[in-house]
């Protein structure tokens, strides 16, 4: 099957401005050289911590963001510098979700008006047309049609979250960037949204880019998981074998953390000392082997510690500070191939 | 004198709105045992927080009340104090980790004078001694280099640094009780991890019990000897970490522990939910409110379902639709 999305060292830098001129004093490398690609039909996760790019990623492929370089193809067409006119009729495939339901639902329109707006710019039928898709959409995320009229005060938070469902499917896109969709909600809730997601995704055959800090729900939606850290993504493979046999450091770090609904469960949490380095400064080797003070940490200044497919599917960034010593070995004879 | 640090026997919190005074908890009963942490769980809006704050009456006032029951603290009825010696209490005997770190600290003070300040009105300590005792605190809950840190200002701290001040502020007295109002909601999990550790380390060095609020109950799983369920402003179940988990008798407990998508479970697989939401306050029944949000018609829920004892320490809301395993101990 060919890829939806393929997204090739895709960086975004933020300039930092200081003194009185306000001159460029350095950037903050959120995204740095990112590489992935999305089938059909395919849900990928993306998880990290906070303040390493997830979000801003997101933000790229729907170019909120001007990637600072890298290539985004979606269906084989280049759109990172793509003309706004030009990528107006392409913005009915790739579409965005977003955290905050309350923030993200414009508090003086009503339901109608927030999900006929992409309808209404994309000028799809006619006026008429349009309302009575809205109020199919409505009553294809489970809410009644009547809700139209209503305004979102007016709803609960997971209700909320069915409108900005609703919004999202409305040109049928091929694929939805979901950033956070559910961690506002609470856990009876936020199992209701994920269903309807996965339901929808069966029926309308979309892709999902799924953004999450949270580990479970991740694993629970995604085919693919794709572990970021500091701007790079330092894992990537199927979210079974990533949850089971993760074979980062840092990836291991992670999933030890996830606290378990279960008080006879025996923990053998690794710690990981220290803060995520700022992305300002990055270190100049491995940012994971910085954290942890490792002892090879010198050997990774100045490496290029790309992805290699260590096992198939199974993608991991190549940096001896982060591997066993067996799958270091791997990964550099895989380098110098 | 008992072993618990903390008896509340039935307590009732409203909020004065429009529509008259709503009952935010209505009649809540639970004991906080010396050394142990006790949990309260529950959806948004379930009055968890409420409950808290209506313990160190922190409730916005004149908006908020307690209406009736007791908190007895060490034996004594905190209610039936004067101004006074509530003052010495909270704060110095009974503290707060709040869940917002930079809400909870003011940015425009140092770490250190924010720490002092605490110690400086509830100990005999000079302002020489605070400051060095400040130093030492924040040294007891792992932040690096306390000694320069102390002149900082809480933005030039990371979120898990800033939680880590907070929580020094909190323990600076050496409290009897501490009150975790979600302290790891806003971090990441890895953070979070870090932060139940030295909860949990510096719980058993000094021997203070801990009430922690979370919705997540991973963390209540792993920090908490016994649990509190709340529901719409009521207490349904309340035991043994254990038995809460292994052995869980009301519906509502058994639903909420069946959302949690496992990490076993096969991807995309249909997870359990609980239908509909929580009724808004205005609308609660006396009866049993669970079996108003499965629908169950309003006109047969007059009748408030007893809080009862099935075995020792396991407590239920006796109500028959939601207790499919019928009471024993009836």
């Amino acid at each position: 099957m060919s890829d939806l999305l393929e997204v090739n060292d895709l960086k975004m830098h933020f300039p930092v401005r200081g003194g009185i001129t306000m001159k460029q004093v350095g950037s903050v490398k959120a995204v740095d050289g990112v590489s992935f690609t999305v089938k059909p039909g395919e849900t990928l996760g993306l998880v990290g911590e906070s303040g390493c790019g997830k979000s801003t990623l997101g933000k790229c492929l729907l170019r909120l963001y001007e990637p600072t370089a890298g290539q985004i193809d979606l269906e084989g067409r280049d759109i990172t510098r793509m003309s706004q006119a030009k990528l107006r009729p392409l913005r009915k495939d790739i579409q965005m979700m977003f955290q905050d339901p309350a923030e993200s639902l414009n508090s003086r329109f009503s339901v109608r008006q927030i999900v006929r707006e992409p309808l209404d710019i994309q000028k799809i039928g006619t006026r008429k047309e349009r309302d009575a898709m809205v109020e199919d959409l409505l009553e294809k995320v489970g809410l009644p049609r009547s809700a139209a009229d209503k305004f979102p005060f007016e709803f609960s938070g997971g209700q909320r979250q069915r409108i900005g469902v609703a919004r999202a499917i409305a040109l049928n896109p091929k694929m939805l960037v979901l950033d956070e969709p559910v961690s506002a909600l609470d856990v009876s809730v936020q199992s209701q949204v994920l269903n309807l997601l996965v339901d929808l995704q069966k029926e309308l055959n979309m892709a999902y880019i799924f953004i999450a800090h949270d580990l479970a729900v991740v694993k629970h939606i995604s085919d693919r998981v794709a572990v970021m850290y500091l701007g790079k993504i330092v894992e990537l493979a199927d979210s079974d074998v990533i949850y089971h046999s993760p074979r980062h450091g840092y990836t291991k770090a992670l999933l030890s953390a996830i606290p378990h609904a279960d008080p006879s469960y025996e923990k053998n949490r690794i710690r990981l000392e220290g803060e995520v380095p700022s992305p300002i400064d990055p270190p100049k080797g491995s940012a994971f082997g910085h954290r942890i003070n490792h002892p090879r940490y010198d050997e990774t200044v100045g490496m290029d510690m790309k992805l290699v497919e260590i096992a198939s599917g199974h993608w991991v960034a190549a940096d001896p500070c982060s591997l066993t010593e067996e799958d270091w070995q791997k990964a550099k004879a895989l380098v110098s191939a | 004198m008992s072993d618990n640090i903390l008896e509340i026997k039935n307590l009732v919190t409203e909020f004065k709105t429009e529509n008259g005074w709503l009952r935010a908890v209505d009649g809540v009963s639970f004991d906080v045992p010396k050394g142990k942490t006790v949990g309260i769980v529950g959806e948004s809006g379930c009055g968890k927080s409420v409950t808290a704050m209506s313990i160190i009456d922190l409730l916005p006032k004149p908006m908020g009340h307690v209406k009736r029951g007791q908190v007895v603290f060490k034996g004594r009825d905190l209610r039936q104090l004067d101004h006074k010696e509530y003052y010495k209490i909270r704060g110095g005997r009974i503290s707060v980790i709040f869940q917002e770190p930079m809400t909870a600290l003011n940015p425009v003070h140092k770490i250190g004078r924010q720490i002092s300040e605490v110690l400086l009105l509830h100990t005999k300590m000079s302002k020489k001694e605070a400051w060095q005792e400040s130093i030492r605190v924040l040294d007891s809950v792992g932040i690096p280099a306390p000694d320069q840190r102390i002149n900082e200002y809480p933005h030039q701290l990371s979120g898990g640094m800033r939680q880590r001040v907070v929580i020094a502020m909190a323990l600076a007295c050496k409290p009897d009780l501490v009150i975790a109002d979600e302290p790891t909601t806003a971090l990441d999990v890895t953070v979070q991890a870090e932060i139940l550790d030295l909860i949990n380390k510096l719980q058993k060095e000094m021997g203070m019990s801990v009430i922690m609020i979370t919705h997540d109950l991973g963390v209540i799983a792993e920090t908490c000897d016994e649990v509190v369920v709340m529901y719409a402003g009521r207490v349904v179940e309340r035991g043994d970490v254990h038995t809460i988990f292994k052995k869980p008798v009301h519906a509502y407990t058994k639903a909420l522990l069946n959302s949690i998508p496992s990490l076993d479970a096969p991807r995309k697989s249909e997870l359990s939910t609980i239908p509909g939401t929580v009724e808004g306050i205005a609308d609660f029944v006396e009866g049993c409110r669970f079996c108003q949000r499965m629908s169950v018609p309003v006109e047969q829920l007059t009748e408030r379902p007893n809080f009862i004892e099935i075995e020792k320490g396991h407590w239920v809301e006796n109500c028959p639709t939601c207790n499919s395993q019928r009471p024993a101990m009836a």
